[in-house]
């Protein structure tokens, strides 16, 4: 019966379509950044990636910094980020995006450099560069997709799994006994001095959607204020390797993942409306 | 006026470094080579604004310096045998991006934690590859603290040349002695801006990505005909070497770096016993000085290969040779550095063998 529903809607909206008023100018609502590559992504349906990606271009695009931007794409879903966000890119060693952003910054330290890393790459392999890098307060804007499992190789447990969680490798859902609790790493990084700006933000609604935008933004316009380093987690969703919906995977976001990763500042420039 | 100076040959490398006009340097403390670091955080700063950052390990140095050198700029980081290892998935993402940097190893002797004195016995992962994948590394061997200086400035030639990390393959106790040194005068940095290079999106241009990833073994592979095409064109120009003694030479002694100066010594001794020998040096590692060796091979009875280690570099001497004449060797491990007079023993032994 839905099926029925679903192709008489489709073809409700062909016919609009085929209406030249919907298509005129006014209408208009929604561009494609030049930032943005027009080509088919290879995220899944329903995945969080093409949002994240689409609000880096569009504050690129927006802050018209597209000639001064270097992005470092990390190993995991997003390895071909480069495919999609029409900048310069340099595609990093598993873990080591952010290592490879301090070469970069440091060497062309009036350029904005950021690195997207997700949860394998940022807080397992990565652990150490993370960490060094935010404590030495480089002045890159680090943005880290947390899905809490391993994308790109089959949804395997990733160091932010929710406890009970099920992956290929917790077949019975994550045991603390064995795997230890889920990593809060922007909690722990947030207290590192040499952050000067962390927040964690999502892209479940269309309300969350424009204060991750914003959360990027931020982290943009900060870099040229060289005070240290923006970072910026969104909580994302895996539908393919979580075995739901979109539409059902964002709801056990909501319901799981913001719990125990909640939304909102954790560290806020002292006067920021001053300094940018 | 030459500018001549007592240096220890970490020190002189990282001065070398400075005067080239090096960007950015980034590295790990490691004994024999500490004093690179040291030395370049004391001075490169106020005089060129060097870039100098200690990372919290070779393999965020060696990242560091990927991420660095994809802009174009001048980078270098050092290391010795076990901070070597760690960065050689790195150095091989380097070397599949066309990245160019030099690398410097001044080696210790392992396996393992091993020692801290000199060694040659990271002459396989040098030459052969060390990390994965097929990619080659220009490889450098100096025999003194003025190769030290010498080989920096001609490694960065060779890196930007070729497009290709370089590698100085020192030693323990290179990096750690004292000898007079000429300094080159200071080379100003330059602010070029490679095609090739991460330096923003421009209008005018299509955008600049760098990456050793490459899905479609079709791809994968063209990138990897492009780099043996490359390999192979630097197999042709780049072959160094030194030749001392050996045109009315029995025995010829073939040994890289520090060994090549010992193995002078010998020869000396040798002379002295009437014994005619003389010593081949390759400079250049990759590529291999394989023809001048065989070529040499038609008018000596024999080759011993003295090396710090089990016997490396010696594969490729036979190689070289192909059977025409016997290759010995000798060495030494584990820190140990061998003496003129074991050697010279050596050669005592090969040559009553030959004339018996």
């Amino acid at each position: 019966m839905n099926e029925k529903r679903l192709l008489e809607e489709e073809k409700h909206f062909e016919t609009m379509i085929a209406e030249e008023s919907l298509c005129s100018n006014e209408n208009l609502v929604y561009e494609k950044p030049e930032t943005l590559i027009d080509t088919p992504m290879h995220y899944c349906p329903g995945c969080g990636h093409g949002v994240a990606h689409r609000l880096i271009a569009e504050v690129v695009a927006e802050l018209d910094i597209q000639d001064e931007t270097i992005g470092v794409a990390p190993v995991g879903c997003s390895v071909f980020a480069y495919n999609y966000l029409n900048m310069d890119m340099t595609e990093a060693a598993h873990g080591r995006a952010s290592a490879v952003a301090t070469g970069i910054k440091r060497v062309l330290p009036d350029k904005y450099v950021f690195s997207y890393q997700g949860d394998g790459d940022l807080a397992a392999i990565g652990t150490g560069e993370t960490i060094h890098t935010c404590n030495r307060g480089e002045n890159i804007l680090m943005i880290f997709i947390n899905n809490g499992i391993y994308g790109m190789t089959g949804g395997q447990m990733a160091p932010t799994t929710l406890v009970g969680m099920k992956s290929t490798t917790t077949p019975f859902g994550r045991d603390v006994e064995i795997m230890g609790n889920p990593l809060k790493i922007t909690e722990l990084i947030a207290q590192l001095p040499g952050v000067y700006y962390c927040t964690r933000v999502a892209v479940n609604t269309p309300n969350n959607v424009r204060k991750a935008k914003k959360a990027i933004m931020n982290g943009f316009k900060y870099q040229e204020l060289k005070k240290g380093l923006s970072f910026v987690e969104i909580v994302s969703n895996c539908p393919s390797n979580w075995k739901m919906t979109p539409i059902e995977s964002n709801k056990w976001l909501e319901e799981n993942m913001l719990p125990y990763y909640p939304l909102g500042d954790l560290k806020v420039p002292q006067n920021p409306q001053k300094a940018v | 006026m030459k500018e001549l100076k007592l240096m220890k040959g970490n020190e002189a490398l990282a001065e070398a470094a400075i005067r080239s006009g090096c960007d950015g340097y980034f590295g790990y403390p490691i004994t024999p080579q500490s004093e690179v670091l040291e030395y370049l955080t004391q001075h490169a700063k106020e005089r060129t604004g060097m870039v100098v950052l200690q990372a919290e390990s070779e393999i965020a140095s060696i990242n560091m310096i990927y991420g660095a050198a994809g802009t174009g700029k001048k980078v270098m980081t050092s290391s010795s045998s076990p901070g070597i290892s760690l960065m050689q998935e790195g150095i091989s993402y380097i070397a599949c991006a066309e990245l160019p940097c030099l690398l410097v190893n001044v080696v210790r002797g392992g396996p393992g934690l091993g020692t801290i004195q000199p060694s040659q016995g990271d002459y396989f992962q040098t030459v052969k590859g060390g990390g994965h994948g097929d990619y080659r590394l220009i490889v450098l061997a100096p025999s003194t603290v003025q190769e030290m200086v010498d080989h920096v400035k001609l490694g960065f030639d060779l890196a930007f040349k070729w497009r290709n990390p370089v590698m100085i393959l020192s030693d323990g106790a290179l990096g750690q002695m004292m000898e007079k040194v000429e300094l080159f005068p200071q080379m100003p940095r330059t602010n070029e801006i490679y095609p090739w290079a991460t330096t923003g999106k421009t209008k005018d241009r299509e955008r600049t990505i760098i990456t050793s990833l490459h899905i479609q073994p079709d791809k994968m592979q063209e990138i990897n005909l492009h780099l043996q095409k490359k390999y192979k064109a630097i197999e042709v120009e780049e072959i160094r070497y030194e030749m001392i003694d050996c045109e009315d030479a029995d025995l010829v002694l073939v040994a890289f770096g520090l060994v090549a100066r010992i193995c002078q010594k010998a020869a000396q001794l040798a002379k002295e016993k009437g014994i005619k020998v003389g010593v081949f040096r390759p400079i250049s590692l990759f590529p291999y000085p394989y023809k001048a060796l065989n070529q040499l091979a038609d008018n000596v009875k024999a080759f011993l290969t003295v090396e710090m280690n089990a016997g490396q570099m010696v594969e490729d001497v036979r190689l070289a040779v192909n059977g025409k004449i016997p290759v010995e060797f000798t060495g030494r491990m584990g820190g140990i550095i061998p003496t003129p007079e074991e050697i010279l023993n050596k050669i005592e032994e090969i040559y009553v063998g030959e004339t018996a």
